[in-house]
């Protein structure tokens, strides 16, 4: 008998189907991946496994964990299997934990709560729980609170929550997406060892594909609540049956065609940059203390030059973004575009400003929701001493659209009525308008599926071909940024570590913490190779 | 935590000076000579020169501050210029029917709105809290003095259970004197009660739709557990400041439930006062309310630190 066993299974919000007619089976000890892009159902299935959906949702079909069936359980008796036959990992560690209350109460009330221990006897088990998940006492202690802790401290606590009580059946809903690479290469190795340690099953909610060939035995594909595919890891990668299977791995390993650069001629140049923020005094007549976010960074870019920056969260690169953009005074070195400095004064020097623009991560929250397109995109134009009027406007709102392959008439919506991937074209089209010889994109296809993602890659390469552009490529996914840069900067506590072309850089990393970074990036199998073994 | 309670007892020092220099800049630039008001408009010259002398008028400005506060400070607080006795004697008495009834109105307001918030939010769009949301809609409409009438009404005239007004005053007995204050502290409290009601309700909401909850209920706690254990402790900090602004309003603003009930209050004297214009009293006695009201904010930032662990450690 499986330890997971879901026959059929339909989530419906009113008439909306969100799950339809899922079936599939967890073992004990086994992990299955359930993976697919947004809207495919994968979340309300792992909802619907721990009887957490919400309100307006209905399930129909059959949940059985142990032969036990879920769905046709009531609330008090689910409540006794939550947290004691199957516990939960939730994607966003930062929210996902009380800010309250000490982490060892939190942990101890998964025990207290199923009546499985006294007080004292559920705080040492917490405690044992804290430390198997890698906080040990002596450097984690017990009474911390969640603000005191990392993203990825954060995640192991909500792990340790989990798994107090050893139960059979582990989800995991996206666990390190919000996650540094290093820290989701931890993660994920601590998730496999519990899986061996507890002989548990692992349903692991993810979209993305390399981590699903890294970790998983087996693979569920969806797609608009539907499962496309399911089989064992190795031979869906290879033989990648069904089309939706193909096009997502495809998506995933997307490789973008970048016309050659342009022959070199500086354009930014950034010259012993330092950045320091103050701190907080700690005594009352103490010297106020600094933080230094960039430290001595220098750099060129070439006139469309395609430039990379990678690095791990609070490595600086925001900083340096914004001290490039000139939206922050920095304390030490310069900044010039073309000679010019991007700040003069105590102010943003405006005939800099105007040949960069810059792309952000969240299409959702970078537009102001009540304006129309037109008059979104035309934003930058405030740079321009004269910015153009009537006719000249209206083709110049025309000619970005169509840049970006949407159409002119999109200009009198707004921007609710657009998809993700179509709103990360107006911001594209938002900073071509005023044709700036330097864009930066910021985290800025991070939000994306696979196959959108791979769409905004193929539009940045094709404005590539179109005229000379050069850009500043910000991300924390090293495969995106090999595939759409010359030429790769690694950042390091407010350091640049390494840089060089991005071929060699990957090939052949230099600086150990690029080394790390590479190694713990999780990555897609040889597509090729693995079809040839198949065969 | 010591550090974060110094910073916000320096801030209270401050806020204390600017209040102190901002009410005396306005008592003075109020038109209306105080030794001209109390010798009549067929004074003198020369008398009226003398009592500005012997009133310290003709001081420069900020020695009179100096004066004023000094004298604040060891307790003097000047003579009334229509009663002739001294301040201090008089707020001295009102403050003994005004900070008790304030209290024990907030008392029974918080007694009443906190169950009343966390039970309509638990029943979240049910019966139970459309009631609740129904009860709290006419107490913030219905004005206190209304209930006031319709508590004497009852209480007092009918079931003889109250008083229907007057204060006998704490040397008559504890019970006595809060058998006077009951009915006016409850008027004062529903409509207060109401608007926290909300507030708890709105802020516990917000609250359950918190991730951490959705944790909490992944590990096996029931609704009404992770209600209880996760979302009220962390559903009071918009509340607390809700109570420290009223708490404010109950000590001076009840005014006109001190008319109903005829409580000889703050909120009287300074009604009086202003009146009268004895500017000294209404200068004495804002001081005195702002006073109290920036001591109840510094204990409302105690409360924050002591429900968020994050105030205490952050900056």
């Amino acid at each position: 008998m499986s330890l997971l066993a879901i026959s059929d299974l339909t989530v419906r919000f009113g008439e909306a189907k969100a799950v339809s007619g899922l079936s599939m089976q967890v073992e004990p000890g086994e992990i299955v991946a359930v993976t697919g892009e947004s809207g495919s159902g994968k979340s309300m299935t792992a909802l619907a496994i721990m009887g957490l959906l919400p309100k307006a949702a209905r399930a129909d079909g059959r949940i059985e964990l142990d032969g036990q069936e879920l769905l046709s359980l009531p609330e008090p008796e689910l409540c006794k299997m939550r947290g004691r036959a199957m516990g939960m990992v939730f994607q966003e560690p930062m929210t996902a934990l009380n800010p309250v209350q000490t982490i060892r109460d939190q942990v101890a009330e998964t025990i207290l709560v199923h009546g499985a221990g006294s007080r004292a006897e559920a705080r040492t088990r917490a405690a044992e729980m804290l430390d198997r998940v890698g906080l040990p006492q002596d450097r984690f202690p017990l009474n911390r609170y969640p603000h005191q802790l990392s993203g990825g401290q954060r995640q192991r606590v909500v792990i340790a929550m989990a798994i107090a009580l050893r139960p059979r059946l582990l989800i995991a809903d996206e666990p390190t997406t919000a996650l540094d690479v290093t820290t989701q290469a931890r993660i994920l190795d601590l998730l496999k060892g519990l899986v061996d340690e507890f002989g548990m099953g692992l349903v692991m909610i993810t979209h993305d594909l390399a981590v699903v060939s890294d970790m998983a035995d087996r693979i569920v594909v969806m797609r608009h609540g539907e499962v496309m595919e399911q089989g064992p890891t190795a031979r869906i990668i290879a033989e990648r049956r069904h089309p939706y299977t193909r096009a997502l791995f495809e998506a995933s390993d997307h490789a973008v065609d970048l016309p050659p650069a342009p022959p070199p001629g500086p354009m930014l140049e950034l010259r012993d940059v330092v950045r320091d923020y103050r701190l907080p005094r700690r005594k009352l007549f103490e010297p106020a203390r600094h933080m230094r976010a960039v430290d001595g960074v220098s750099l060129t870019i070439n006139r469309g030059e395609r430039v990379g920056l990678v690095g791990e969260s609070g490595c600086g690169k925001s900083t340096l973004t914004r001290a490039i953009l000139g939206l922050e005074e920095v304390q030490g070195g310069s900044i010039t575009l073309d000679g010019e400095p991007v700040f003069t004064g105590h102010r943003p020097n405006l005939s800099a400003r105007r040949k960069m623009q810059v792309v952000f991560q969240d299409p959702y929250g970078s537009f102001n929701p009540r304006h129309r397109v037109g008059r979104l995109i035309t934003e930058p134009f405030h740079l321009l001493p004269s910015p153009p009027k009537g006719a000249d406007r209206d083709r110049a709102i025309a000619r970005a659209l169509s840049d970006v392959g949407l159409t002119p008439a999109d200009a009198d919506r707004y921007i609710h009525e657009f998809s993700g991937g179509q709103r990360q074209r107006i911001a594209i089209a938002r900073a071509l308008i005023i044709e700036p010889e330097l864009i930066v994109f910021d985290e800025a296809v991070s939000a994306l599926d696979v196959s959108v993602r791979a769409q905004i890659l193929d539009l940045i390469a094709d404005l590539c071909r179109k005229r000379p552009l050069g850009y500043l490529f910000i991300s924390h996914d090293l495969s995106v940024v090999r595939s759409v840069t010359d030429r790769v900067l690694v950042m390091k506590s407010g350091r640049i570590v390494e840089e060089g072309r991005t071929e060699t850089v990957f090939d052949s990393p230099a600086h150990p913490y690029t080394r790390t970074l590479i190694e713990a990036a999780p990555r897609l199998p040889d597509l090729d190779r693995s079809a040839a073994h198949a065969t | 935590m010591l550090r974060y309670a110094l910073k916000r007892l320096l801030s209270l020092v401050v806020s204390l000076i600017v209040a102190s220099i901002v009410i005396f800049a306005v008592i003075e630039v109020i038109p209306g000579d105080p030794a001209a008001l109390i010798l009549g408009v067929n004074a003198r010259p020369d008398t009226l020169a003398a009592l500005r002398t012997e009133m310290g008028l003709d001081q420069p400005l900020p020695l009179r501050y100096a004066d004023w506060v000094w004298g604040m400070l060891r307790g003097d607080f000047g003579t009334s210029i229509t009663y002739k006795t001294p301040v201090a004697e008089m707020v001295a008495d009102r403050i003994w029917v005004s900070l008790p009834l304030a209290i024990y109105a907030l008392c029974l307001s918080t007694l009443i709105a906190f169950p009343a918030g966390i039970y309509a939010a638990a029943r979240r769009g049910r019966a139970g809290d459309l009631g609740v949301m129904g009860a709290t809609q006419l107490g913030v409409a219905v004005p206190n003095f209304w209930f006031a009438m319709i508590l004497v009404l009852i209480f007092a005239i009918n079931l003889r259970w109250f008083p229907s007004g007057g204060f006998p005053g704490w040397d008559e007995g504890f019970w006595k004197a809060m058998k006077a204050l009951t009915l006016p502290a409850i008027a004062l409290a529903l409509p207060q009660a109401a608007i926290l009601a909300r507030v708890m309700r709105s802020s516990l909401l917000d609250m359950l739709d918190e991730d951490f909850i959705r944790t909490a209920r992944a590990k096996g706690l029931s609704r009404r557990q992770a209600l209880w254990r996760h979302a009220v402790r962390n559903a009071l900090i918009p509340v607390l400041t809700i109570i420290g602004l009223q708490f404010a309003f109950l000590l001076a603003g009840g005014i006109i439930i001190e008319q109903v009930f005829f409580l000889p209050g703050l909120g009287r004297l300074i009604f009086q006062a202003i009146s009268a214009r004895d500017l000294i009293v209404v200068e004495s006695v804002v001081m005195l309310l702002v006073f109290v009201v920036i001591v109840v904010n510094f204990a409302v930032d105690l409360a924050y630190a002591a429900v968020d662990p994050r105030l205490r450690t952050g900056r």
